[in-house]
């Protein structure tokens, strides 16, 4: 998107509802900033990301997607978030194959408590996916405005 | 190959099974379609055997093996493997099904024949390591190994997994087959490069469903791409998005249990070289999860429903292989 | 009759200043009609994978666009006034096929899109002289020697040879060289030769029309012929007859746009209503495909099978049951 002839990506991060979420959430209550591109969704573990979500979240006019969870070790349903991982690692891999810029995904970590690493991961994922500029090679024409 | 058809009808003769799941003759000498058997005269009369046997057979068997009595069903090496992977995936019921291995030296395909210049083909008989050809302007010749199926030239594995009884002999695995020199290409490219790649593939798509209906590895009841409730059927590719979004997760649902016996790009009719995306995952999953080959066994995890707590970040996507962007 | 040196072909196309489409070698070397500019080389091969109905009915097209503002719906139409354009090169078959395509879509309802696209194409088709094992064009009164279209093309070793057969073909060759007949003559007889030798050339249909409707509807063997099917889509979206269609909408956040798309009788939502599937397992399915070819069409159509014998179904099936092993397990005597 473009605002006042500056690129402003879309970035949409899905976060898990026990651990990054409510960093996200203690980030907030700390005041610390993070980029209001962030377009946050909530799910109930990261292994709940269906890979096609990560795809229509870039039909649908993302930029960068961001996945979000518990600590590995630390899943709310025990390992939930070690199968997202391999998911995760297979599907960024095949993105990177078919040509897509990989660094429009990425999986982060964020405990309840890491409310600054949250800041800070968005921060960064912002910056990067800025870099890259809008996302071309995986858009719907139709959903362009 | 006499021997086969021989034992289709030793096995219905003998009441050991009730149906024979073969191949049956077409009008052509290489149109064969899967077929079910019920007699022996049947059997007699169109039950074929040929190196034109491409289809994989093992499929067939989620509802072959549902129904009444007892089924034989010929399997080679790379329908084994399909074999395995489905009764590990509770989809076949085996007490019905009376497995027969038969071994193959690689199956021809006639587009490969007509891609060396031979048309209007009516019959081929082999001489040695040459096809001779009869056509519709005389007499042509073909090397054998020119006449093989793509996926055929680098065949994983002349194992049969498993099987009841044994026509010939049962063959090794061969670890050296190069099956992912192509994969290893594409990496090596620069993300430009391949997305130009792909794209190029990818928008010959028609969107048949051939390559998901004849996966054995698709045996969902109903696919996700034809649940109208979701959204996410699309009967038409609309654009670019739809045809990369529908060949990256029809490959990421068979990740880990695709056996790589590269049906998807025998039937594609715009010969889209599906099989290199299902490589991308197998390949991918043995550097980093450690080798797994899905169908060799009926004990091990597949590696996406399994997990180790040292595995590696989803960030290593970024570090590894080719030389990226 | 008009000649052309193969050479001159480019200039020739240049000249006519109007789109052209002609089937040409993509990079997988597979034949497809492609829109000619400098450079796009005629194919060497017989047909293309993707038949010529696509230039006139496209997989997809949108039809409407509906776009939503506070209160108010505003409905922009797409109809696109076609500019006229050449296809050139087609096969006797797809020529053949537009006249079935024709008797569906400019039959009263007249499908305007279609029309568009219709009347404002010029046909300048390309007799074989290779045809292959597969063809069985012969069987539906085709002759591949002498196709129909605006202008009928042959093409010999250096030459195109030309033959008008419409006023709009005729103005479109009007500029070029009188040439000789006898070398056109000399191919249609050697193709013709070829043509009276294919093994499904002379495919026996007698019994597939409305008097035998049911008699066909009801035959047992239905279900040994559709066992193997797989239920995908490769035979109807490859054909050059089949015309079935659906109308789809897609929210793209602040608009609905209504497309239709190629349907495929094969897939498990054809005609599906809310009432469920009207057929409800692949054998119905399958028996829909060939007794609206073979059956219903012909007795709405006066006698005009819904089929050219093209026998892109026979190449591409992957398993390889097609029109012709359906008209000889439940056809005519005749077919041995």
């Amino acid at each position: 998107m473009q605002v006042n002839g500056e690129f402003k990506p879309k970035i949409v991060a899905f976060c898990c509802n026990w651990c990054s979420y409510a960093g996200a959430d203690l980030a907030g209550n700390n005041r610390l900033n993070y980029p209001a591109e962030v377009k946050i969704i909530r799910i109930p573990c990261s292994c709940r990301l269906n890979p096609m979500f990560i795809l229509r979240a870039f039909q649908r006019g993302a930029d960068g997607v961001i996945l979000c969870g518990c600590h590995p070790g630390d899943c709310h349903y025990t390992t939930g978030n070690y199968y997202a991982r391999r998911r995760m690692t297979l599907l960024f891999s095949m993105l990177d194959y078919l040509g897509i810029e990989r660094e429009r995904t990425r999986v982060e970590w964020v405990s309840a408590a890491e409310g600054a690493k949250f800041a800070a991961t968005m921060n960064d994922f912002v910056q990067t996916v800025t870099k890259l500029g809008e996302n071309r090679r995986l858009e719907d024409l139709r959903c362009k405005k | 190959m006499q021997e086969v058809k021989q034992k289709a009808i030793e096995l219905l003769q003998s009441g050991k099974v009730q149906r024979v799941l073969g191949w049956k003759t077409g009008e052509f000498f290489y149109d064969l379609t899967p077929a079910v058997f019920e007699t022996v005269e049947e059997i007699k009369k169109d039950f074929v055997f040929s190196p034109f046997c491409g289809a994989n057979l093992s499929k067939y068997l989620i509802a072959e093996s549902r129904k009444e009595g007892k089924i034989a069903a010929f399997l080679k090496p790379c329908d084994s493997y399909s074999f395995v992977q489905l009764l590990k995936e509770h989809r076949i019921v085996r007490e019905n099904v009376h497995v027969v291995g038969v071994q193959c030296n690689g199956m021809c395909d006639i587009e490969a024949i007509k891609a060396q210049g031979v048309k209007g083909v009516t019959a081929v008989r082999q001489e040695g390591e040459t096809l001779v050809c009869e056509t519709l302007y005389g007499e042509k010749s073909v090397p054998y190994a020119a006449a093989l199926s793509e996926r055929c030239k680098t065949c994983k594995s002349k194992k049969i997994v498993l099987f009841d009884e044994l026509l010939g002999e049962n063959g090794e695995d061969d670890p050296d087959c190069g099956r992912f020199d192509l994969v290893s290409k594409l990496e090596a490219m620069t993300a430009e490069e391949r997305f130009a790649f792909w794209q190029q593939e990818l928008s010959r798509c028609i969107r048949c469903n051939a390559c998901r209906n004849v996966c054995p590895a698709c045996s969902c009841e109903k696919c996700v791409f034809d649940n109208d409730t979701l959204g996410t059927a699309n009967k038409a590719a609309a654009n670019s998005f739809e045809e990369q979004n529908f060949h990256i997760i029809r490959a990421f649902h068979v990740a880990g249990r695709c056996t790589d016996c590269g049906e998807c790009s025998r039937v594609c009719p715009q010969h889209i070289p599906l099989h290199l995306l299902n490589r991308k995952f197998i390949k991918d999953t043995n550097e980093l999860y450690g080798e797994y080959q899905a169908g060799a066994d009926l004990e091990t995890r597949p590696p996406l429903v399994d997990f180790t707590q040292d595995d590696c970040e989803p960030s290593v996507v970024y570090t590894r292989g080719g030389n990226g962007k | 009759m008009k000649k052309l040196p193969i050479t001159e072909l480019d200039s020739f196309l240049k000249s006519l200043n109007m789109p052209v489409y002609l089937p040409s070698d993509d990079p997988s070397g597979q034949a497809k009609f492609t829109r000619w500019a400098e450079g796009v080389q005629l194919t060497q091969q017989l047909n293309t994978v993707r038949s010529a109905k696509d230039l006139f009915f496209p997989q997809m097209e949108n039809l409407v666009d509906f776009k939503v503002q506070d209160q108010k719906i505003e409905i922009i139409e797409h109809r696109n006034v076609s500019e006229n354009f050449v296809i050139f090169g087609v096969r006797a078959c797809d020529a053949a096929a537009f006249e079935i395509l024709d008797r569906v879509f400019l039959s009263d309802p007249v499908d305007g899109y279609y029309k568009e696209r219709r009347d404002h194409a010029l046909i300048v088709t390309m007799a074989c002289s290779a045809p292959e094992e597969t063809c069985f064009c012969t069987a539906f009164g085709i002759d591949a020697a002498d196709p129909k279209g605006d202008v009928t093309a042959w093409k010999t070793e250096d030459s195109f040879f030309f033959r008008a057969n419409t006023g709009k073909g005729e103005k479109l060759i009007a500029g070029l060289a009188d040439g000789d007949e006898s070398a056109v003559q000399a191919q249609q007889a050697q193709t013709r030769e070829i043509l009276s030798k294919l093994p499904n050339g002379k495919l026996d249909l007698t019994g597939f029309d409305g008097a035998h409707m049911m008699e066909k509807f009801n035959d047992s063997r239905w279900k040994e012929l559709s066992e193997a099917c797989l239920g995908c889509g490769t035979c109807t979206f490859v054909c050059p007859t089949c015309q079935c269609y659906d109308v789809r909408e897609f929210n793209t956040g602040d608009t609905i746009q209504r497309f239709r798309c190629w349907d495929s009788c094969m897939y498990s939502d054809f005609t599906k209503m809310s009432a469920g599937q009207p057929r409800p397992t692949q054998l119905e399915r399958f028996r829909q495909r060939f007794m609206h070819k073979l059956v219903y069409f012909p007795d709405n159509n006066d006698g005009v099978y819904g089929c050219v014998g093209c026998g892109r179904c026979l190449q591409k099936c992957p398993i390889h049951m097609n029109i012709v092993k359906v008209a000889k397990t439940i056809g005519g005597e005749g077919n041995g």
